[in-house]
């Protein structure tokens, strides 16, 4: 069985300077109330990994606006003004990376691969810096694995296990975070006893779950 | 631009997407295309968020927060969707089974080359799927307006922004012509209901090959 603790128990452990990924796209699958606990925690320093800035106004954008992010690494920061503003003054520094990159990077460190060898990117100035690797003859980006000490999850259902079940659109980046994370917090609305869950719609398998949050909404 | 010279670009890219296809449709005008799909063709919207299936906007009150579009706004998905994570999502379009996708574009050049993701010291929004897509679908089709706010081309020699891809673009639709990118260069094949060869032409910094019957949009 899986630890249970509230949002505000989970970010206890979160240290300023820590890694985090964060799950969510344009914040639909990001975990509401794990963001707001690190906005009222204050840790500063953090570098973020997740797909884009959100909004000034919600989710994972507020902790950009607090000032709490040095570091982030998103594939899209154009629906929060603030983070441009702070990538342009040198208050946070920005690694942009393509959005299908950026899944196949957090992949592939979950899935013990040494890297993944992708097309995106080649002739523009997301090359600047990696090798090519040509194979069969076509070339190829070698880009690397992308490791975080949390993974902060949403799902809306969590058995005791930790089998989660993320629904629709809100699997996103839910499923490859999962893996590649020291500790995964998944944030839920209900938790479920062990059987609780269709086996078929577990979206996250319990083996890649440390820690079960109660909480729930939408950020 | 004014919104029936949109509607026109639409209607032309919607025209363009074969029966039983996969498409992706960028924020922006590009999404405007779902508006015009031919009824007699199976054509399957992908959303890079994680499904396919996209249907339209819901009705006022009935918004499901859970199914969100790639702009992060609610919207529908048709009977028949089917739901996946980003890297799946990423698979379906880096692998080559997107067969089109509709994208914005602030410089396109005579090699196929595309800017449309920032503007140094300006503009960095920061490229979200697009790079990944314009590389993996199987046809890239551009919508956009031929000239800038200040009248300049848009199609030019070579692109002065830093790239999206480079020669993955296929087909070039704006308000005043449909140009295709071929090995040989550009070639314009139709121009507007609205404009003349030669407008086109004195508005194109890049060159232009004149296909042998030009046709009418």
């Amino acid at each position: 069985m899986k630890r249970i603790c509230t949002p505000e128990e989970a970010v206890r452990e979160v240290k300023d300077g820590a890694s985090i990924m964060v799950s969510g796209f344009m914040c639909c699958g990001q975990p509401p109330q794990l963001m707001e606990a690190l906005l009222k925690k204050g840790v500063k320093d953090l570098t973020i990994i997740c797909n884009d800035a959100g909004f000034p106004d919600r989710g994972v954008g507020k902790l950009i606006v607090a000032g709490q992010v040095k570091h982030l690494i998103a594939s899209h920061i154009g629906l929060n003004p603030v983070a441009g503003q702070k990538m342009h003054s040198g208050e946070m520094v920005v690694e942009l990376v393509p959005q299908g990159t950026l899944a196949e990077r957090i992949r592939a460190c979950g899935a013990g691969l040494g890297g993944v060898l992708t097309p995106t990117g080649l002739g523009t100035e997301v090359e600047n810096g990696k090798r090519t690797v040509e194979v069969s003859g076509k070339k190829f980006l070698l880009e690397l694995p992308l490791h975080a000490d949390f993974a902060f999850l949403q799902a809306r259902e969590v058995d005791r296990f930790g089998n989660a079940f993320v629904p629709k659109s809100m699997k996103n980046f839910n499923v490859v975070m999962a893996m590649a994370a020291e500790r995964v917090f998944v944030e839920t609305d209900k938790v479920v006893e062990p059987g609780g869950i269709d086996p078929d719609k577990a979206t996250i398998p319990c083996v890649f779950v440390t820690d079960i949050v109660k909480g729930g909404g939408n950020a | 631009m004014p919104d029936d010279k949109r509607v026109r670009i639409a209607q032309r890219i919607a025209r363009e997407l074969p029966d039983n296809s996969l498409v992706n449709l960028g924020i922006g005008m590009p999404t405007m295309v779902a508006d015009y799909l031919p009824k007699d063709r199976t054509i399957l919207l992908h959303s890079e968020n994680g499904f396919i299936g996209l249907g339209p906007s819901p009705e006022k009150g009935k918004e499901d927060l859970d199914t969100v579009n790639a702009g992060g706004k609610p919207v529908t998905m048709i009977p028949g969707g089917c739901y996946f994570d980003s890297a799946m999502s990423f698979s379906i379009i880096r692998g080559g089974h997107l067969d089109v996708t509709v994208l914005g574009a602030l410089e396109v050049d005579e090699e196929g080359n595309l800017a449309n993701y920032m503007i140094p010291g300006k503009m960095v929004p920061g490229m979200g799927g697009a790079m990944d897509l314009v590389v993996g679908a199987k046809k890239v089709i551009i919508s956009m307006e031929h000239v800038s706010k200040n009248g300049a081309s848009k199609i030019l020699p070579k692109c002065t922004l830093p790239l999206t891809a480079r020669k993955e673009v296929d087909l070039i639709v704006t308000d005043m012509a449909v140009i295709r990118v071929t090995p040989q260069g550009l070639v314009l094949e139709e121009v507007a209901e609205d404009t003349t060869v030669e407008e086109v032409v004195k508005k194109t910094a890049a060159r232009l090959t004149l296909a042998p019957k030009i046709g009418k949009f």
